[in-house]
């Protein structure tokens, strides 16, 4: 009816008044997934004494004023480079476009982390760019002034040009979607591209753009291998710093719940910003996009903004990358470098489809009962994303450490067996890390393309005779394919790129390629770390051309 | 026994209830309409009688057994209704034979290509079997949406706003061809619309809500001439309520003279009352001594809209062949003709 709201969003009344076994199954998995984030929340009341009063006088004003640096820079980074990029790809016509349409999300496979190492080699004293122009200048050590790329700066540069993607894509849907009659209205008014982006486009991808640009900031508080090997201070370097080197479980889960505070603030932004997208359809008639034809230098400065981000983004490192790896070849690429390999490939394949079994289910429970308890839970286990990995491997060891003393005590006590270390260091507990960290991003991706399917769509097939599973087998999960397929691919790409849950978690003697890179760098033997980050990066390749093809099919349908 | 019966329904959400008392039935093979404003609360109670609302008081009983209470609500895929939505709700996925095929997965696959050759014959859609949804027009698209809720034989079949997504000029056209559908198969049906004339057109009796209430449920016929209240006189076709006083039986003071007709209504003489008169009560007459002023002209090709002003302010309409054309501020002769007088006691 026309009455107040659409029925999806109003609360299911016929069923949150009633018992369900669906419902309680969903609160439980939800409160599972979310129990690391819960303990380290919890630890905030533990009195840490002195330590914490330590790091308050010292430290923690750096540690804010670094983080909160570091987001402004990339936000401002990411915004420029992913509206730029999205605007030009969506909306003009230039040489390349269609390449670039795809390209762009290649910096998406190459972790801060990674990205950091390889400017590092290409900038510092002994690195190419400045041998060149000691060269050329006929410099010596010293003669001459070069911005140090391993400062904060730097880590905002790095940190922008692999996460802009994240803006880009999200902004270039909405532009997509945006119903091309009011830009066509902005142009009969007299209003130029400019101004139609302006007073127009822009204003309507808002809510697009602070999504991504939450998602990019949310990296940005949980990376730690950029700052800590860039040597920047930030809540992420403290609270692993507090963890093991002040050995100080309770002062480094309160530095990590001040930084869930930072972390709130960005999903309750996204979160608005997901809801005020829902408005922002204007029409339902959607035709394709009569792209501006840039033509001369203009469509030369589309062209250079472009391929500037993905040479500084992607082309620059990954051949850095690969000239590394080819010079280290014989040494390093050797029977446990393939051992690396399959760890990880083994981890990222179970942990996403795990992940969008998960999300599915927590997805469509959330669709089906909207009960305050379950979209609470559901809220809460999808907080993982915005957490750090130290944080949630913290979270993780406290409560398996606690199961396996007190069922080793029970066993002992009552069968006089030792049943050891049942969950502790093993890939069990690494691929539970890696669900809460990423059970969020597919939780999104399948929230998203659920919230595509009208709810008439299920009623129908629930008039046609289908119970809930029903129309999720046969309905939903069609419809979702590409949905899910970006769920499994974005976490993939996630697992393998994750570097300190897996510093913390992994089990003995149990390395994988982001471990392998970390020691390199840090050893100082960056050409080293160049096979196994050069494995990071070409795995996530493919995810990230199906992704983009998977998008562009989405569209064809829909036209 | 009534295919469907609705029993003192009422709904709400939260506080605020939008469907109260509501009671009717429908025989087996009848078209029953609700009619009413946007928010007069006929798409939640048509959504009950599917199995999307529960009820906060009432029964809904299908072919007799109850299928929503106060305390019980039986799932939509366990009762055998068929619904047509707003926006068609098609599965994008699939192609039309396969959207027609969805409800009837109890069927053996011969008798399943049987039952959807039989609905692409009805609805006309045999040449567009294999196409997907977004390659239909609007109207082949909703034809698929009726075939589709029709397929496993529902004991009844709600369509909500079925005809709002297709173009108006097309929508009495389409809700005559559906009623025929309906009828040659003798299928039951409650429609729900804010248009009057998809209702005239398609519904064997229209029941009229306003704030959540069942106003009158009658033929077209009957909710035009024999408006049950205020509401319906005003919301149902064209017209005027004019003041009046009764003085005599069947006789009322207006300002349009004395008014004669046999009344229902039961009122003293000297009551205060509003007099109902429509279009069809005032004839063009040329030598009519009564003469009244043209103060808004409609021209509808076959007939002029014309509206006349009365002493008082206020005004009545009068529909005139089209080769009677007379100038703005011109009188115009009528005569007041009352088949009966529909009065209600004035406000």
């Amino acid at each position: 009816m026309e009455v107040t709201a659409p029925t999806h969003l109003k609360p299911d009344r016929s069923r949150s008044t009633r018992f369900s076994g669906w419902a309680v199954c969903a609160v439980i998995t939800a409160l599972l997934i979310s129990l690391p984030v819960v303990v380290v929340l919890a630890h905030v009341f533990y009195p840490s004494g002195e330590v914490w009063k330590h790091l308050a006088e010292t430290v923690l004003a750096d540690y804010v004023a670094n983080s909160l640096l570091l987001m402004l820079g990339v936000a401002i980074g990411t915004a420029i480079g992913g509206i730029g990029c999205a605007w030009l790809i969506s909306m003009t016509e230039f040489p390349g476009r269609k390449v670039f349409e795809w390209a762009l999300l290649l910096p998406m496979a190459m972790p801060a982390y990674i990205i950091a190492y390889t400017y590092t080699g290409l900038l510092d004293f002994a690195g190419p760019v400045q041998t060149v122009l000691r060269e050329v200048m006929g410099w010596k050590w010293g003669d001459y002034w070069f911005p140090d790329v391993r400062s904060l700066g730097g880590a905002v540069i790095m940190m922008s040009l692999v996460l802009f993607p994240y803006v880009y894509l999200m902004t270039r849907a909405a532009f997509l979607n945006q119903s091309i009659c009011v830009l066509d209205v902005s142009r009969t008014l007299g209003n130029g591209p400019w101004r139609t982006f302006f007073s127009v486009g822009l204003p309507l991808a808002r809510p697009a753009i602070v999504a991504g640009l939450s998602l990019a900031l949310m990296e940005t508080l949980a990376d730690y291998g950029t700052v800590q090997y860039f040597g920047v201070a930030t809540f992420t370097t403290g609270i692993f710093r507090t963890w093991y080197g002040l050995d100080n479980a309770a002062a480094a889960s309160q530095l990590a719940a001040l930084l869930m505070m930072f972390v709130f603030v960005l999903l309750v932004l996204e979160a608005y910003s997901r809801r005020q997208a829902r408005f922002h359809h204007t029409s339902q008639r959607h035709q394709d996009i009569q792209r501006y034809v840039l033509k001369g230098w203009k469509s030369l400065g589309a062209f250079l903004f472009c391929f500037l981000a993905l040479l500084l983004g992607f082309l620059l490192p990954a051949g850095q990358l690969g000239y590394w790896s080819v010079l280290v070849a014989e040494t390093q690429i050797d029977g446990s470098f393939l051992a690396l390999l399959e760890n990880s490939l083994e981890l990222a394949g179970l942990t996403s489809v795990l992940a969008v079994i998960l999300a599915l289910f927590l997805g469509y429970s959330r669709r089906l009962h909207r009960t305050k308890p379950l979209l609470a839970s559901v809220r809460l286990a999808g907080m993982g994303y915005a957490v750090p990995g130290t944080v949630i491997a913290i979270g993780v060891i406290i409560p398996f450490a606690w199961f396996d003393n007190t069922l080793d005590g029970w066993a002992r006590e009552t069968l006089g067996i030792s049943t050891g270390l049942l969950l502790s260091g093993t890939v069990f507990a690494l691929v539970f890390a890696y669900l809460v960290r990423f059970l969020a991003v597919s939780l999104q991706a399948v929230n998203a393309g659920l919230d595509r399917i009208k709810p008439s769509i299920d009623e129908a097939g629930r008039s046609l005779g289908y119970g809930p599973l029903g129309v999720v087998r046969r309905l939903h999960i069609p419809l979702l394919s590409g949905s899910l397929l970006t769920a499994v691919l974005l976490v993939f790409v996630d697992v393998l790129k994750e570097l300190p849950a897996t510093l913390i978690l992994r089990p003995f003697d149990y390395n994988t390629l982001a471990v392998r890179a970390y020691e390199m760098a840090s050893d100082e033997r960056l050409a080293d770390a160049g096979p196994a980050s050069l494995a990071i990066v070409a795995a996530g390749i493919v995810p990230v051309v199906l992704l983009s093809r998977s998008i562009a099919r989405t569209r064809r349908e829909k036209t | 026994m009534s295919q469907l019966e609705v029993c003192d329904v009422s709904i709400a959400y939260g506080a605020n209830t939008v469907v109260s008392g509501v009671s009717f039935t429908l025989q087996e093979g009848e078209i029953g309409c609700l009619l009413g404003p946007s928010g007069c609360g006929k798409t939640s109670l048509l959504r009950a009688v599917a199995g999307f609302e529960p009820l906060s008081t009432g029964r809904v009983l299908l072919n007799g057994e109850t299928v929503s209470s106060e305390s019980f609500v039986l799932p939509p895929e366990r009762r055998k209704v068929g619904m047509v939505f707003q926006d068609f709700a098609l599965f994008p996925h699939l192609s039309v034979f396969d959207n027609l095929g969805f409800g009837l997965r109890a069927l053996a696959p011969e008798k399943r290509k049987q039952r959807i050759t039989e609905l692409l014959d009805l609805v006309g859609l045999t040449a567009v079997v294999r196409h997907f949804p977004h390659e239909l027009s609007g109207g082949q698209q909703q034809r698929v949406a009726l075939a589709r809720a029709m397929a496993p034989r529902p004991d009844i079949l709600l369509l909500d706003e079925p005809f709002s997504a297709i173009d108006p000029e097309f929508r009495e056209q389409l809700a005559v061809e559906v009623r025929e559908m309906l009828k040659r198969d003798n299928m039951t049906a409650v429609l729900v619309t804010h248009d009057q004339l998809e209702a005239f057109a398609m519904a064997d009796r229209i029941g009229v809500m306003n704030q959540g209430r069942l106003q009158q449920m009658d033929t077209a016929y009957n909710l035009y001439h024999r408006p049950a209240n205020r509401f319906v006189a005003d919301f149902i076709g064209d017209g005027a309520l004019l003041p009046g006083r009764v003085i005599g039986i069947g006789r009322v003071e207006t300002p349009l003279g004395t008014l004669e007709g046999p009344t229902p209504t039961e009122l003293k003489v000297g009551d205060r009352v509003d007099i109902l008169v429509r279009p069809d009560d005032v004839i063009h007459e040329d030598d009519s001594s009564l003469k009244l002023t043209i103060v808004k002209k409609e021209f509808r090709g076959a007939e002029f809209r014309y509206t006349l002003g009365i002493a008082g302010g206020h005004k009545i309409i009068c529909l005139v062949p089209s080769h009677h054309d007379h100038p703005i501020g011109s009188n115009l002769g009528v005569r007041v003709d009352m088949e009966h007088l529909r009065l209600f006691p004035a406000a």
